[in-house]
């Protein structure tokens, strides 16, 4: 017992090793961005503490340094991590007969890598009954070195040169995610129909082409599912 | 005085831990109907996709598509497919990508 409880936590840990050294540029940007806004050290690393969500912590630092309204931070940030409500209901059914406290801990540190590689080990395998020591072992580190990524990137403030575009790690860890995540063809549909939208869909305020696109992507994947079976 | 940033930050944070929670910890063990369990399957493509592209089609003052990110994304999205692993995917995109600058006409 004790043995496939480590197993599965080693699983984790080795799944998420080059993911964790993928996020220390976008953790830095965050250090970066709380820096340059005059937020303060306390704050930047309150903020990663507390919201822990990337994409939304640069965001929001951004708005407030433009002097946007405090309604408007606080609605885009909510928007763009919306799509962890999504992950949520996908990843409940399978822990739902733990205990309250980790429950707790694993929405606490949820994350798309941590959904991604939990969903597809429990999907592939049919879960398992250490599915959430394999979680914990992917969402910790994740955890860590996003809030060591943070502190370094407030710390050495502009020192990486834009020019090397370390930003373009993060889509590159999306699209291995992505392509892990693709299994069938109306997946490929909802791929190719949520990411189209996306990109046509940049410009809308709030992060709400992200939501969006992801919605029509999920509705298409299920219509061609519908037209399959017939 | 507290810096009125830190409601704006708890706030957040207590946002997204509901986003977080709705179902892990506050919908727990609650039956979804079938056609929401469905469309659950098509989550991952679909976020996934709407997260990734807008990072690799980008277009620049000039209102051409950067065109080192579009091929250097092709190549790394080629690779993401056939070895379905992180770290190859991650080292050649950037050396695509470094490589390309390079090579291409800014």
């Amino acid at each position: 017992m004790e043995s496939a409880r480590r197993q599965a936590f080693a699983d984790g840990l080795k799944a998420v090793g080059p993911m964790v050294a993928a996020i220390v540029p976008f953790g830095m940007t965050a250090g970066v961005a709380g820096l340059d806004a005059g937020l303060g050290a306390a704050l930047t690393m309150g903020m990663s503490l507390i919201v822990f969500a990337g994409a939304s912590q640069i965001a929001s630092i951004q708005l407030i340094d433009a002097g946007a309204a405090v309604p408007l931070v606080v609605i885009t940030a909510l928007i763009i991590n919306l799509r962890m409500l999504m992950y949520s209901a996908h990843l409940a059914p399978h822990f739902h007969h733990l205990t309250l406290g980790w429950r707790s801990l694993m929405a606490y540190i949820l994350t798309d890598q941590a959904y991604a590689l939990t969903i597809s080990r429990v999907m592939s395998e049919g879960g398992e009954r250490y599915s959430h020591w394999f979680y914990l072992g992917v969402a910790l580190p994740l955890w860590g070195v996003w809030q060591l990524a943070t502190a370094f990137g407030y710390w050495a403030g502009t020192a990486m040169p834009p020019s090397w575009e370390l930003g373009f790690i993060v889509p590159l860890i999306f699209l291995s995610l992505l392509m892990m995540s693709i299994n069938s063809r109306p997946g490929v549909i909802a791929a190719l129909v949520a990411g189209s939208l996306s990109v046509l869909g940049r410009d809308l305020p709030a992060g709400l082409g992200l939501i969006l696109a992801s919605l029509v992507g999920i509705a298409a994947g299920v219509i061609v599912e519908e037209w399959r079976r017939d | 005085m507290i810096d009125p940033l830190w409601g704006i930050t708890v706030v957040i944070g207590a946002g997204t831990f509901a986003w977080r929670g709705a179902f892990l910890v506050f919908g727990h063990g609650l039956q979804m109907p079938d056609l929401v369990r469905r469309g659950l399957n098509y989550v991952p493509p679909a976020v996934f996709a709407a997260l990734v592209l807008p990072g690799l089609v980008q277009w620049q003052a000039d209102g051409t598509v950067d065109a080192a990110r579009l091929l250097a994304g092709a190549l790394a999205g080629w690779v993401a497919w056939r070895t379905r692993s992180i770290l190859p995917t991650m080292i050649i995109g950037m050396i695509a990508l470094w490589g390309l600058r390079a090579l291409l006409p800014a």
